[in-house]
């Protein structure tokens, strides 16, 4: 265990290396003129022009040879200092650190809803493999995979919002608002995870100690109870830490989508308005919580499944 | 482990989330618009501070962009046209308790004029508070645009207590509303300011929420959660306008979609080769197909734009046969592919964009095609925004589509002597000048005579209009929807308020 936790620590580092690196590259080279895009950033385009431009260039120095930037950069990283927004003037731990409240309560949300909605569903299609719910399940899942967050986000506000009235589109303010963007979520999450709780399922029911469990006697939650759930889980959390990659590619959509204050929306904003300190600061920190979560998995796993503990 | 309980608490939990639905009929007006709050910063925020009604200005526009009483109630002008006298309202206050005094305001303007920011391009020599509610403003040459400059939101009055140095740490400003909780990027909340020195609102409570996208916005208004929801994409205008839902209010803004044409270009540098591309654009089939309402530029300025639109200008025109006409009279000739051809070189331009307004790259792609009609080869390159002045100052630009706003302060003076100046401008012409219209627009700064700067106006866009250092191409329309809840809501043309301090609830 604490070997397996000792690993994810050096992988962090080298994740926050990397990323360090490759945000300093990639906004770089990102294309248009950095003073301008910032000083449009910053004042918007309307009002932008060469002097307001300059100014931002002088500001800012912007003008300093890239290797100086870039070690300045990564000795502000060690000392975790990520500086301040180039447009808001607010310090990016301040900034990141709120929109990670928000990104995480929605994320959080997201995996328990689409935790009760896919693995119920899928141990259940796996139990009776071929069966009518398994055969329309395939297709659902398939379906809400294939379509882009921002369709099915359009869907549910339809459906829940215009149609039936029961929560409002979009907002920050109240519970309420979360569910819609977490629905969104969690659907595209279900549909991978119920398929993978199927396959799983079907594996362990069809193995000697289940069909033995059957034959002794127990009910059939029983032996899903002492021999499936457990065999089942381990699989279903594993693949969770897979599922972080998609959540948080997700939160980026949805959060534009469902204007939601969190890290993938100020994320795309930090881009378009070239504000570097904040674009390094959000990934950085999407980069540790990527490794964070799936040390957290680790864990899970290793408490869930014995043979783990014995090795 | 995974047990039932843990399950059933968490759904417990998760039903627990599902709060109440609607925030509509709790006598709060939820507002909606696509501006993120970036900061406490008048330079970077401002236009929403005083869009909500919490922030005022010296002086305010009325419809027609005429300059009227704000925080200042009265004013007037030395004889050399030097020194601006300002008298400020007697029982003005900030949110503070702080009165609005000449010292204050004095202050703020002197902090606004070190910002970016069309104030700091004025010719004021200083501003000095000569009494308790007296203001003074020396100019170093006569000015008459000041009070324009002075009703932009960069140029409100903050209370003194809200700096730190020049940094802005609260906003405490005097108008209807203040300040009552403020989240950016995403939103703010405002209550009627009781001790407010003017008409006082009806409404109490508002909410400012930004939300960047269009479809979002439409639905939000659509299934009633916000009450004035500010621009519309086209798609959601048209099925909106047809919902009873809400009411749906458009108003043509002093905003222009155009084309930036390099006149150091050699094959723009003919007058003719410009109204060639001007005769090849069919404005009105476009307007309809991509902005979807009757939108055809007929000249620069739109006829929102009162004093700055000539109605008497003879209209740009769409006339393909007579385009082809003047190309050939400058030598150009088909090729085999169609293009037209001069000493070898094709007629060839790059097309700059950009898709922050989604609407850019869509006509860049109807020009194209237009262009090509007459033998015109267009490449099209949507990019950034900022590629456009970066490239105007490189020298490098062909020709730049661009939407341009005419009402940063409500006399498009300002933005006239930034963009078509004797140098060009960033967002006007590329080297282009006329000594007539340089003469025209300096004289429009010193003069205040309403006839004449009627004339000098004249004189400047028929020059615009004859020269073509830019093509008009369309006039845009600002589009709101609007709860049936709300009575007295309108559209500011001039997009400085949403109009709170108007509204009411319908009985």
């Amino acid at each position: 265990m604490i070997r397996l936790l000792f690993g994810r620590l050096v992988q962090a580092a080298l994740v926050a290396l990397m990323v360090g690196l490759l945000t300093f590259v990639m906004t770089r080279f990102l294309p248009g003129d950095l003073a301008y895009r910032i000083a449009a950033g910053r004042y918007g385009y309307d009002i932008v022009d060469s002097a307001a431009a300059a100014k931002v260039a002088a500001e800012l120095s912007i003008n300093q040879p890239a290797l100086v930037a870039l070690g300045q950069w990564m000795f502000d990283l060690v000392r975790f200092e990520f500086g301040t927004s180039l447009i808001s003037g607010q310090p990016v731990w301040e900034e990141v650190s709120t929109q990670l409240g928000h990104t995480l309560k929605l994320a959080a949300v997201a995996i328990l809803l689409s935790l009760l909605i896919g693995p119920p569903l899928g141990i259940l299609a796996g139990l009776r493999p071929g069966g009518l719910l398994d055969r329309s399940l395939i297709l659902i899942s398939t379906g809400m995979r294939a379509l882009p967050q921002f369709v099915v986000g359009l869907g549910i506000i339809i459906i829940f919002s215009l149609t039936l009235g029961l929560f409002p589109v979009a907002g920050h303010d109240h519970p309420g608002h979360l569910v819609l963007p977490a629905l969104t979520l969690a659907l595209g999450l279900a549909a991978v995870s119920n398929r993978v709780a199927r396959d799983a399922m079907r594996s362990v029911s069809e193995t000697a100690f289940y069909t033995f469990g059957r034959t002794k006697g127990l009910s059939e939650w029983e032996v899903f109870r002492g021999h499936g759930l457990r065999n089942v889980a381990v699989p279903i959390i594993t693949y969770l830490g897979v599922q972080f990659v998609y959540l948080i590619e997700g939160v980026v959509v949805v959060e534009t989508l469902f204007a939601w204050p969190g890290i993938g929306h100020a994320l795309v904003h930090a881009i378009f308005g070239r504000d570097v300190p904040m674009i390094q600061g959000a990934a950085f920190i999407m980069g540790l919580l990527f490794v964070a979560l799936n040390a957290l998995v680790d864990a899970l796993c290793h408490l869930i499944d014995p043979r783990e503990r014995r090795t | 482990m995974i047990r039932t309980p843990t399950i059933l608490a968490a759904l417990a939990l998760a039903i627990s989330l599902s709060g109440p639905a609607k925030s509509a009929g709790d006598g709060v007006v939820d507002i909606v618009a696509p501006f993120e709050i970036k900061g406490m910063d008048p330079t970077t925020s401002g236009d929403v501070f005083l869009r909500m009604g919490i922030v005022e200005t010296l002086v305010e526009a009325d419809a027609e962009g005429r300059p009227i009483p704000a925080l200042a109630k009265a004013w007037s002008l030395s004889e050399d046209g030097k020194l601006w006298t300002f008298e400020l309202q007697p029982n003005a206050r900030f949110h503070d308790g702080a009165p609005v005094d000449a010292k204050a305001v004095a202050n703020a303007l002197e902090i606004a004029r070190g910002k970016p920011g069309l104030l700091s391009k004025t010719p004021i020599q200083s501003i000095d508070a000569v009494g308790d509610k007296q203001l003074t403003i020396r100019l170093t040459a006569p000015f008459a645009p000041l009070l324009a400059f002075l009703a932009e939101s960069r140029a409100q009055v903050l209370a003194p207590s809200a700096y730190t140095g020049s940094d802005v740490k609260a906003i405490i400003g005097s108008g209807p509303f203040k300040l009552t909780g403020f989240a950016p990027p995403q939103s703010l909340t405002v209550e009627r300011n009781p001790d407010y020195w003017g008409a006082k609102p009806q409404i109490e409570k508002a909410t400012y929420l930004s939300v960047s996208r269009a479809e979002t916005r439409a639905l939000m208004a659509e299934s009633g959660d916000a009450d004035y929801v500010f621009n519309l994409d086209p798609a959601s205008r048209t099925r909106l306008s047809k919902s009873n839902k809400v009411k749906v209010l458009s108003v043509s803004i002093p905003r222009s979609v155009m084309l930036k044409v390099n006149a150091g270009r050699d094959v723009l540098a003919d007058r003719k080769a410009r109204e060639a591309l001007s005769l090849a654009i069919d404005r009105e089939g476009l307007a309809v197909a991509v902005l979807r309402y009757p939108a055809a530029a007929t000249q620069l300025f739109p006829p929102s734009l009162g004093i700055w639109h000539d109605k008497d200008l003879p209209p740009l025109a769409y006339e393909p046969e007579k385009a082809k006409a003047l190309l050939a009279e400058l030598g150009w000739t088909p090729g085999a592919d169609g293009i037209l051809q001069k000493d070898g070189k094709p007629f060839a331009l790059t097309l700059t964009t950009y898709p922050d307004r989604p609407e850019l790259p869509l006509i860049a792609a109807v020009l194209q095609d237009q262009m090509a009609e007459i033998g015109v080869s267009l490449t099209i390159n949507s990019t950034n925004s900022s590629e456009i002045p970066a490239k105007h100052q490189d020298g490098s630009l062909d020709l730049g589509l661009m939407a341009r706003n005419f009402a940063l302060v409500p006399d498009p003076i300002g933005t006239m002597l930034t963009d078509y100046g004797p140098k060009g401008g960033d967002w006007g012409a590329m080297n282009w000048s006329n000594p007539d219209f340089d003469a025209a627009l300096s004289k429009l700064t010193r003069i205040a005579d309403a006839a004449e700067g009627a004339e000098l106006r004249r004189e400047a866009v028929a020059a615009i209009q004859n020269d073509l250092p830019v093509i008009p191409i369309a006039w845009y329309q600002q589009t709101v929807a609007i709860s049936p809840k709300l009575e007295g809501a309108g559209i500011d043309p001039y997009e400085r308020s949403f109009g709170l301090d108007k509204m009411r609830w319908a009985e």
